[in-house]
């Protein structure tokens, strides 16, 4: 089964639950889908080691077949290529990799090299499988990354997938395909806010999803209500707790410290199970 | 015309509340929420729209059923998985590339224009804002997060503004470099936890990676003291200035429930060290 866990808005305890989560539970591997920011190693204190590197495709032109046509500039919806009266100029970084230059260009001088915007790491031991995807400084596409992130998916076990915070291209990459989403929020206007557009994404896409509520002592109490009236489970809440923020704070996984929540996040699992 | 950009590689370390607040103190700013996926500064500053623009990001392949012939030629040629083996587009993985249209021998698919959301130029009490809401599950947060700059450009312009405070995105992506593309200065807000750190770093090297000045801003900086004076420690070593120090505090959440910046919710302790920090960045923008 693969559950993701996901929020809108950033910083309300994704990655502290998918931690927890995990080292509460057996049988699983944990993958960090936020390749922009990834921080679930921070907690697991695991040595990692290299998978491979993330390739795009990206056009080399050679100048000297090269007649400065401009077919292939045209092609791009990316304008990652321009073509001037005598050169033509590759923005690597705007480049999707789509192949279509080449195949437009009537002088065959458009050949591809690859070009790495990121790597996926895996760790060395522990008794979790951990995999990130960590994105190069600069690159802009994160879904890639994260696409080949989740192909090291074992069937045979729980797969946890860490998205990053928002609603667009790369939170879709990284919920897509997961039979179950966690939406972590807190009750505040624009934890609620971005809560509903989250939640719009999810029925969009057709995955069932339940909610916690971290903090849920702060702000008030629009989330619950919410969740009330429209049949949305609240499959758990984590209190504002000076402890819990303090772990946090300091990369230790707060199940370490207070073994009671151990039982909790087992039988989260059994939630997502019956409902599903 | 200088610009601004509130980021912090890192969600949820105050970012908007910060930013919400020096708009309140900017006395000839436009305002620019380029977070434009999950945006909220809305919600303080409850704009009231004057224009929406119509934002059509990517186009989408479609295939017409009645001229399709299976031949599984666009999938082989689909670089993005978005064709399925049934032949039929995944709206969602579509990059909206036109390879499948170019290759497909019977003509059968047409890149169509999608609406992906919309653009808003808006009045508030702080003076005029460029705001917009992505389509769900839209791609292109880039394109759209230039629109609204280039739309804050003109309202500065328009409205003899010699300022733009960008409220930023998290992250280091695509979004964040249009973000921060060409800007005059960023001010990243950290929180002195062991993720606020590493992202601390990753989003100073994305400045960097662009040439672009950046100040830090500490929130909560009593949550872990010694991870603060970490972080200074680090500031330092780059060569950054740490322009503020902000405690933890309820007052911020308050004000966000009575739809306040801070500033106007209370004059204690946080909204002075706000006052500092603006006073300080200021001064460095011009
Ligand atoms: S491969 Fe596609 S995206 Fe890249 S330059 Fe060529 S046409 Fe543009
Ligand atoms: S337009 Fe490009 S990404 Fe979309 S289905 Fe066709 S080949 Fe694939």
């Amino acid at each position: 089964m693969k559950i993701a866990i996901a929020s809108g808005k950033g910083g309300t305890g994704k990655t502290t639950v998918a931690v927890n989560f995990v080292l509460s539970i057996e049988n699983v591997q944990l993958f960090d889908c936020d390749v922009e920011e990834p921080n679930c190693h921070l907690f697991l204190g695991f040595n990692l080691e290299k998978v491979e590197d993330i390739n795009i495709l990206t056009p080399v032109v050679d100048k000297t077949k090269c007649d400065f046509c401009g077919k292939c500039s045209e092609f791009c919806q990316f304008n990652a290529i321009a073509v001037l009266p005598e050169d033509v100029l590759v923005f690597p970084a705007l480049c999707h990799g789509c192949g279509g230059c080449a195949m437009v260009c009537p002088k065959d001088a458009i050949v591809y090299e690859n070009r790495s915007i990121g790597i996926i790491e895996k760790s060395k031991g522990g008794n979790i499988e951990f995999y990130r995807g960590v994105l190069n400084i600069g690159e802009a596409m994160a879904s890639p990354v994260i696409k080949a992130l989740k192909k090291h998916v074992d069937e045979s076990k729980t797969a946890i997938f860490d998205a990053p915070p928002g609603t667009a291209c790369p939170v879709i990459s990284s919920v897509q395909g997961a039979d179950y989403c966690i939406l972590v929020t807190e009750s505040t206007p624009f934890g609620f806010h971005d809560l509903l557009l989250a939640l719009d994404v999810l029925r969009k896409l057709e995955i069932p999803f339940g909610i916690i509520i971290n903090r849920c002592d702060i702000g008030d109490d629009r989330v619950e209500k919410y969740c009330d009236t429209e049949g949305i489970p609240v499959l758990m809440k984590i209190p504002h707790d000076r402890k819990i923020a303090r772990l946090y704070s300091e990369g230790i996984p707060f199940v370490n410290r207070m073994p009671e929540w151990k039982v909790k996040f087992v039988q989260l699992l059994d939630k997502i199970q019956a409902q599903i | 015309m200088k610009e601004l950009t509130v980021i912090s590689g890192k969600g949820g370390t105050g970012k908007t509340t910060i930013a919400a607040a020096l708009v309140s103190l900017a006395e000839n700013a436009v305002i620019a929420d380029c977070d434009v996926d999950a945006a909220d500064m809305h919600l303080i500053l409850q704009p009231e729209i004057i224009e929406t623009i119509d934002f059509s990001g990517l186009k989408v392949a479609s295939i017409d059923e009645t001229l399709c012939i299976k031949c599984g030629i666009c999938k082989d040629a689909c670089r993005f998985d978005a064709i399925t083996n049934d032949i039929r587009i995944d709206i969602y993985g579509c990059e909206g590339c036109g390879v499948c249209a170019y290759v497909c021998p019977e003509r059968a698919i047409s890149m169509i224009e999608r609406k992906a959301g919309d653009a808003y130029n808006s009045e508030t009490r702080f003076g005029p804002m460029a705001h917009a809401r992505l389509g769900i599950a839209e791609e292109a947060s880039g394109l759209l997060v230039a629109v609204v700059r280039d739309n804050a450009r003109k309202l500065a312009e328009k409205y003899d503004r010699d300022l733009i405070i960008i409220d930023g995105p998290p992250g280091t992506g695509c979004s964040v470099i249009a973000s921060i593309a060409g800007v005059d200065m960023v001010l990243v807000v950290t929180e002195p936890s062991v993720s606020g750190i590493h992202d601390l770093e990753r989003i100073l090297d994305v400045a960097d990676h662009f040439n672009i000045p950046a100040v830090v801003c500490i929130n909560k900086y009593d949550i872990n003291e010694k991870n603060s004076l970490i972080i200074e420690e680090y500031c330092k070593d780059r060569g950054i200035e740490v322009v503020g120090k902000l405690p933890y505090d309820d007052a911020p959440t308050k004000a966000m429930i009575q739809e306040m910046t801070v500033i106007e919710y209370s004059d204690g302790e946080f909204s002075n060290k706000v006052k500092n920090i603006w006073e300080n960045v200021r001064e460095k923008l011009t």
